[in-house]
């Protein structure tokens, strides 16, 4: 047996742990999805070609990208101030990111319950004040889910964004404006194309964070939009098909694992720099 | 149809500008980083910028560039005020230490982008950016990222850049400073030689006394956010303002004088009671009397003519073609002497007693 040196057996623990409570029941429902209810594929043949499970497939990939592509958005305003605004902006903005950061999940989503709901606070004030009749219907269905997915996905955007802005050299910016550029070209031509490799970073994190929601989409969804992590969840505890839910699992893993081998690579060159 | 305004050989000489600096102040909080700066460059002038790091050289060019604005003061441009003009509107090129490439775009589309901000024509970016490219002897690597070239191809991308769209006025910060030696000489070489090709006013700021005395015809030394001194570069070599200027641009012996007596015929004064004259020219005397190493010259027996003192030789440190010397008289005030090492002997050893000699006509008060 080679010999482990002794910094090494530092990771032992991690590494027994994540065997334990993470590997070993994972490969069994991986084979879960081959042997119930009979030994086969016929699993991951369902989970192919069943509508139901399809359109869920489907709506869990629209979903994370238009999600992706709103929280990039929001997250490159927040994380520009963040970085070249005023002492006191950068305050600002800090509290507004970190403290959601710091917010269960779940006490966000009820949050957002609370807002949103047809008898939620900004329903009821619309109405009192004559700007609506009829309450708006912004939770249970997919843009209720969108916003609750967003808000809570910004932190995860605005880190990498914010290392890679810290990253472009201040006198780039200046040798563009000295040449007579305006700041919106600058902005456009200079500073987002410097920071393309963080925005493409920050958008993988984020899909893939998007892809394993649970929480968010259970609550505001209100069961009328189910993302996969749900449905895995409803296969396994409400309407038992384990073999199926499990089949799921492996695809949504795999497709996750996909992403972040993209990521790797995505983050190798920006490392060496 | 834009041709009769972009196109046709654009004559670069008579875009260049003059611009003039009155009582120029800059605070930063409660400290003074540039106080009363009054300074004219002429119109194709090339102009250096000179002081120790933190005098205030490179906060007066961000100052010209437009990227501070002066606390006080005033600038003009071709004699209109521009005190209040962006950066963007003086559109002055600029090369930094950094470089400051787009590191997104090829060495083609960094040059290309001051023309494409100008709105030029296509046929007309292409043509001036094939001629930059080979004007700074960059052909063949024009599609190439500034990444995959070294450090002083990269410093000639910006050079092109900055230099593509004929600007007024060219700031250039301390460029050469992250290159070796033999390299920032032949940058050096490539700078004069733009410059004269061009014609265009050079700004250049330097901590490198060499660099700036070997470039430009005219030099403005900075101290604690004060102008110490503007003058072309042989008299604020040999006729510096004051000692700051006089020890900043190399090494300076400095003699503390007793019974100075001025007559018609030059200066009497004593140094540890030998009697020294020296020219009338040399000024009013103070004193103190300045002395560059290379006008002093060591002999082994006390020379019949010229001014001489005695010292003892500390130490020796072989450069070459010349040698230094350290030493010190025996009233203390220590010596620094440069000489060719061929004219010493070769039995000079550190503790001999040796005599320093210098011509009457040599040297200034400060």
């Amino acid at each position: 047996m080679p010999r482990l040196s002794r910094p090494a057996l530092l990771l032992v623990p991690l590494l027994g742990f994540m065997v334990l409570t993470y590997l070993v029941p994972f490969l069994g429902v991986a084979a879960w999805s081959v042997t119930l209810p009979e030994p086969g594929l016929t699993q991951y043949q369902t989970a192919l070609t069943d509508p139901l499970v399809l359109s869920v497939f489907l709506r869990t990939f629209r979903i994370c990208l238009i999600v992706t592509f709103a929280t990039i958005c929001a997250s490159y305003m927040i994380t520009l101030l963040w970085v070249r605004g005023s002492r006191m902006q950068r305050l600002v903005i800090e509290l507004c990111i970190l403290i959601p950061f710091w917010i269960s999940v779940l006490t966000r989503a009820f949050g957002w319950l609370a807002l949103l709901s047809n008898k939620g606070i900004l329903n009821t004030w619309a109405q009192n004040l004559g700007f609506l009749t009829e309450p708006l219907t912004l939770v249970r269905n997919e843009f209720g889910v969108i916003v609750g997915m967003v808000h809570f996905l910004i932190p995860f955007a605005a880190f990498p964004l914010a290392s890679a802005m810290r990253a472009v050299d201040e006198r780039v910016l200046l040798a563009a404006r000295g040449m007579g550029a305006s700041r919106t070209r600058v902005f456009a031509q200079v500073f987002v194309p410097m920071t393309a490799p963080g925005i493409l970073g920050a958008a993988l994190v984020v899909f893939v964070f998007a892809l394993g929601f649970f929480v968010t989409p259970a609550l505001l969804g209100g069961g009328r939009s189910v993302m996969a992590a749900e449905l895995i969840y409803l296969r396994i505890f409400q309407s038992p098909n384990w073999g199926l839910g499990a089949a799921i699992s492996v695809i949504l893993m795999v497709a996750v694992g996909g992403l972040l081998a993209l990521l790797m690579r995505q983050a190798r060159p920006a490392g060496a720099r | 149809m834009r041709r009769g305004k972009d196109g046709g050989r654009r004559v670069a000489k008579a875009k260049a500008a003059e611009i003039g600096a009155e009582r120029i102040g800059k605070s930063f909080g409660t400290f003074e980083a540039l106080t009363d700066v009054n300074l004219t460059i002429g119109r194709g002038e090339f102009l250096t910028l000179l002081g120790p790091s933190g005098s205030g050289k490179t906060t007066f060019l961000m100052i010209l560039a437009g990227f501070e604005a002066a606390t006080r003061g005033r600038l003009t441009l071709d004699g209109q005020d521009m005190t209040q003009t962006p950066a963007e509107a003086r559109a002055f090129g600029m090369v930094f230490q950094g470089y400051a490439l787009f590191p997104h775009m090829t060495v083609e589309d960094n040059i290309a982008f001051p023309l494409k901000v100008q709105r030029r024509s296509a046929g007309d970016i292409k043509r001036r950016v094939t001629e930059m490219v080979e004007m700074v002897g960059l052909g063949g690597h024009g599609h190439k990222r500034p990444s995959a070239l070294s450090g002083g191809q990269q410093q000639r991308v910006a050079l092109a850049r900055a230099l593509a769209y004929d600007p007024p006025v060219l700031l250039l910060d301390e460029p050469f400073s992250a290159l070796d030696k033999n390299l920032r000489g032949q940058m050096q070489d490539e700078v004069r030689r733009l410059h004269r090709d061009l014609g265009t006013t050079f700004v250049f700021v330097t901590h490198d006394q060499s660099e700036a005395l070997a470039l430009s015809s005219r030099v403005a030394i900075f101290n604690h956010g004060q102008l110490q001194q503007v003058a072309p570069s042989r008299e604020v070599y040999e006729r510096p303002a004051n000692r700051f200027v006089a020890e900043f641009l190399g090494q300076i012996n400095i003699l503390p004088l007793g019974g100075v007596s001025a007559g018609a015929s030059g200066t009497t004064a004593t140094f540890e009671g030998q009697t020294l004259t020296m020219a009338a020219f040399l000024g009013a005397p103070t004193t103190s009397f300045a002395l560059r190493p290379e006008y002093m010259s060591l002999h082994m027996v006390a020379p019949q003519d010229g001014n001489a003192i005695r010292a003892a030789l500390l130490d020796l440190t072989y450069l070459g073609a010349t040698t230094e010397l350290a030493l010190k008289t025996p009233g203390g005030t220590a010596l620094s002497l440069s000489q060719p090492t061929a004219s010493l002997p070769s039995s000079l050893t550190p503790g001999a007693e040796v005599w320093v000699s210098w011509a009457a006509d040599r040297g200034l008060f400060l």
